[in-house]
């Protein structure tokens, strides 16, 4: 049953990937992008990682699509007017299958490594997975996450230069 | 339970997917769109490896990837908006000023 | 006193660093002179200074050393910014900074609304400085940065009128001939140091350790090599048979220029060094005669083309150099401190002379323009009874001419007459002795001929300047001639420090003061000397005085003919032309010898120079550095096409990229 579930979401997922790069209109790409990361939330859900399904849908669902999904309506972008060349789609297509390949031949060949940490869904169960996050976050991490503020202070910055009127 | 290669094949089916997309389109949203599912496979990676190996440290590492995506598509999407005032257009094709 | 010796360079390196920097600026001539002689004056004070203490001190304890910093440190090599008080020097120190300021002071009336006078100012002083150091310098390489830097200034000044073409070549001359000498000097500098630090792990070029040192030192062989080396960098400097042929251009510059740097201290300072290091010297009895012999040889020479000569200030060059020629006979004999009293002397009365001369022909140069004649101001068949025009000026210089020719009381007499005594009696040269002392007496006859024949064309008989602008001619001011008559004060009474045993005696036994205050500095060489010099003959004071009357016999012998001829009748040297127009001409175009130099010398670097330019630069360098050029843009004028200047395409050559490396790890 569970694994029936998996198929069905990851079909969506591709199918809806692949809607990304192929409708014409961006508006269609960016709906079916979302698809996509509902169903990367789902699969967190089922990795059992709750808190990270639900920032994959508050922030990139939510915020970052729709800010994307905002631009796209503001800057009124009209369908792509005619395809590249035939050559660069087959060059670019023909690249990612080979790289697609590749990376098969490395998940079948390849063996896993290393061992096991002491995290199981029964401590998750018992701690609730976000407090385990943000023990993690304030203690262990807590420089990096220091950091990551200034990082999206220096973007808010950015984007409000670069968006100015005159510049 | 699902086993980690499955996920693992999902995550190589969207980031190639993902890299196609940014060689062959030519909307700079749709490519920029393209590099966030990229950024989303490797995530899905993470997340999985994370849960298999019973350690909290890939989801930790996916916080900050989204982070660093949110500071990416504010200023990515600022800078669109500044080329498209000037071009009027967001077609990479335009976008040849690397050439002088 | 002594711990402030810095202060005497420090002074006019002031003077450069205001002057250079904020002349062009400051415009007012007042304040640039004013402050550029203050300069000077402040170190001559601080000179007399030094000279007081040095006097209160016992004669062995006269030296001193002041070191500032370590300079350059480098394994066994060290060398020290450090200055070195001795006897020595500060007779130096007292000529430069004392004779010095007057010819600052004197250049402020002589170079009034010339073009870059803050120029002129600031490189005067920087040659002070420069001049300053190579007295001062504690080693020997700080002594050459001192020896190159006044190479440089007097480039510097040769050349200060630089719009003129002849002005520039002589400039360019002078450094190149000075080149030749430096390079000796470095040669000899390198020898020195070297041998002793191999031969007896003594590594040191500072001048006191070396005194100490020069125990170890061989007579003769090495140190002839590194002596030779040394004297060829002399003769560059000084001006001596081979390399002289640059001081008479260098008469181009200004005139107080050729007082300062071309009569009374820059040229001297090959006989400084040689004083200096005359322990090393003593050492090498082939040196010491090859030394004697140039200098007697050039004495000699040059008179012999001074007498020819028309250009007031060429005929001082030749006989700057026939003097210096003395001072290096002296040296070559032994008699350093002979050499360094006449080096002494002949600074004030041929400053002095250099000075009267710019006196007359700054008066003749404003005569002259004033009539907008376009007449030579420098040639003396323009002149003639200026006696009466310019009176101060005339006494001065008779009074600095009689010296030089070595008429008792005044200052040239004692001096030389001790380098002729000395180069007769010493006892190193054996039977050479008698012709350098002939040579140099010729000389001396000669000299006294060529420079009463200056006055006279210059300042007697009738007025040959043309006599629209007679009336025009006035004598300089008070600023010209305060120096002239402070040095011809000193010319006149100069001599008096080193009156010789035989008349001192003669006088209630008056010491040789001189040679009392220079004897700590030599005595190295006293002791080296008597370990080979034979015991020589000793001549009673008969013999001496005999010689003596002989030698002022000479002088008067020249003054009477340069009377004869130029003032009694001034036929005869027409009619002496006229008889021998070859001997007339060669002496007139100095013996031809700037012919044999360009042929032998100039002409050939000339054409390797060509060559190595057209043949191996043009076609061997430049083909090189083009042909590397054409084959980069051959190459990048294929590649450019790479650099699309699109995004995707650069997009698609990395995910390339990875792609092969990813194939790269699975297939290898």
């Amino acid at each position: 049953m569970e694994t029936l579930f998996f198929f069905v979401v990851a079909a969506v997922a591709v199918i809806s990937g692949l809607l990304v790069i192929t409708c014409k209109n961006p508006i269609n790409s960016a709906l079916s992008l979302i698809m996509t990361f509902f169903c990367i939330a789902t699969f967190y859900v089922m990795l059992n990682a709750p808190f990270m399904a639900a920032i994959q849908v508050i922030v990139y669902a939510g915020a970052i699509m729709v800010l994307i999904v905002f631009v796209i309506m503001l800057l009124n972008i009209r369908s792509e007017a005619g395809r590249r060349g035939a050559h660069t789609t087959l060059f670019g297509s023909a690249l990612g299958i080979f790289g697609l390949i590749e990376l098969l031949y490395f998940l079948a060949k390849g063996g896993l490594t290393g061992s096991r940490g002491g995290l199981d869904a029964k401590i998750i169960e018992q701690f609730g997975h976000t407090e385990l996050i943000g023990r993690a976050l304030f203690t262990q991490f807590l420089l990096p996450f220091e950091i990551t503020s200034i990082l999206l202070l220096v973007a808010i910055i950015g984007a409000v230069i670069l968006a100015k009127k005159n510049i | 339970m699902i086993p980690l290669h499955y996920y693992l094949v999902v995550s190589a089916l969207l980031f190639s997917i993902g890299t196609v997309g940014v060689l062959t389109r030519r909307n700079a949203i749709v490519i920029f769109m393209c590099v966030e599912l990229m950024l989303n496979a490797v995530n899905l990676t993470f997340v999985a490896f994370s849960n298999f190996l019973g350690s909290l440290d890939g989801q930790i590492f996916v916080f900050f990837v989204m982070t660093v995506a949110a500071a990416e598509a504010a200023v990515g999407l600022a800078l669109m908006i500044a080329f498209f005032k000037n071009r009027e257009s967001i077609d990479v094709e335009e976008m040849n000023l690397l050439k002088l | 006193m002594l711990e402030y010796v810095w202060l005497i360079p420090f002074f006019p390196l002031v003077g450069v660093i205001i002057n250079g920097l904020f002349g062009k600026k400051i415009r007012n001539e007042a304040f640039i002179g004013g402050l550029a002689t203050a300069m000077v004056a402040s170190s001559f004070v601080v000179s007399c200074g030094i000279l007081i203490q040095l006097i209160g001190m016992e004669p062995e304890q006269r030296v001193f050393q002041k070191v500032l910093f370590t300079w350059i440190q480098a394994g066994t090599f060290k060398a020290d910014i450090g200055f070195l008080v001795d006897p020595l020097s500060a007779i130096m120190i007292m000529v430069v900074t004392g004779v010095g300021s007057l010819i600052h002071l004197y250049s402020i009336g002589y170079m009034h609304g010339e073009e870059g006078f803050y120029r002129y100012f600031t490189y005067l002083n920087l040659f002070t400085f420069s001049m300053l150091l190579l007295v001062l310098g504690g080693n020997m390489l700080l002594m050459f940065v001192g020896w190159e830097g006044v190479g440089l200034c007097s480039y510097l000044l040769i050349g200060y009128y630089f719009h003129k073409k002849s002005a520039g070549d002589a400039g360019k001359k002078a450094f190149v001939m000075n080149r030749v000498g430096d390079f000796g000097f470095l040669i000899g500098l390198f020898t020195i140091f070297w041998w002793l630090g191999t031969n007896h792990n003594v590594w040191t070029i500072n001048f006191v350790e070396l005194k100490q040192a020069s125990e170890l030192l061989p007579f003769g062989g090495v140190v002839t090599f590194a002596t030779l080396c040394f004297f060829l960098g002399a003769t560059g400097k000084s001006a001596q048979i081979p390399l002289y042929t640059w001081l008479p251009d260098a008469m181009e510059g200004p005139t107080p220029v050729s007082a300062l740097i071309h009569a009374a201290t820059m040229v001297t300072a090959g006989v400084y060094m040689i004083g200096r290091m005359n322990f090393v010297f003593i050492k090498s009895p082939t040196t010491m005669l090859v030394i004697a012999c140039t200098g007697a040889a050039t004495a000699l020479f040059a008179a012999t083309i001074g007498m020819a000569q028309n250009d007031i200030k060429r005929v001082l060059a030749y006989s700057t150099v026939s003097q210096l020629g003395y001072m290096f006979l002296a040296m070559g004999v032994g008699a350093f401190t002979a050499g360094v009293f006449h080096l002494m002397t002949h600074a004030f009365f041929k400053a002095c002379l250099f000075l009267g001369s710019g006196s007359v022909i700054h008066a003749m140069h404003h005569a002259l323009h004033h009539g907008h004649l376009h007449d030579d101001p420098q040639d003396m068949r323009n002149m003639g009874g200026l006696r009466k025009k310019m009176p101060i000026t005339f006494v001065t210089f008779l009074v600095s001419t009689i010296a030089i020719s070595g008429i008792p009381p005044f200052s040239g007499f004692f001096s030389k007459d001790e380098i002729l005594w000395q180069a007769f009696s010493n006892p190193y040269h054996g039977t050479a002795n008698v012709v350098l002392w002939a040579i140099g007496t010729i000389a001396a006859c000669l000299t006294a001929f060529y420079m009463f024949r200056l006055v006279f064309m210059t300042f007697c008989g009738e007025c040959r300047i043309n006599p629209k602008v007679k009336d025009h001619l006035h004598e300089s001011p008070l600023v010209i001639t305060i120096p002239l008559m402070v040095l011809g004060l000193l010319a006149t009474f100069g001599g008096f420090i080193g009156i010789p045993k035989l008349l001192g005696d003669l006088f209630g036994g008056i010491p040789n003061r001189f040679e009392l205050w220079l004897e700590p500095v030599f005595e190295k060489s006293t002791e080296y000397a008597g370990q080979y010099a034979h015991a020589g003959t000793h001549y009673g004071h008969s013999v001496e005085g005999g010689l003596m009357l002989l030698s002022v016999g000479v002088a008067a012998l020249g003054i009477g003919i340069a009377y004869t001829l130029y003032i009694a009748s001034p036929s005869i040297p027409q009619r002496f032309t006229a008889r021998f127009p070859g001997l007339h001409q060669a002496v007139y175009n100095k013996w031809y010898v700037d012919e044999l130099y360009d042929f032998l010398f100039v002409n050939p670097c000339k054409a390797l120079g060509r060559f190595l330019w057209k043949g191996f630069d043009v076609l061997v360098v430049d083909g090189i550095v083009n042909g590397v050029a054409a084959v980069v843009r051959g190459f990048s004028g294929v590649l450019r096409y790479t650099q699309s200047g699109f995004v995707h395409n650069y997009a698609m050559t990395m995910a390339l990229g990875v792609v092969v490396i990813l194939a790269f790890y699975i297939f290898r």
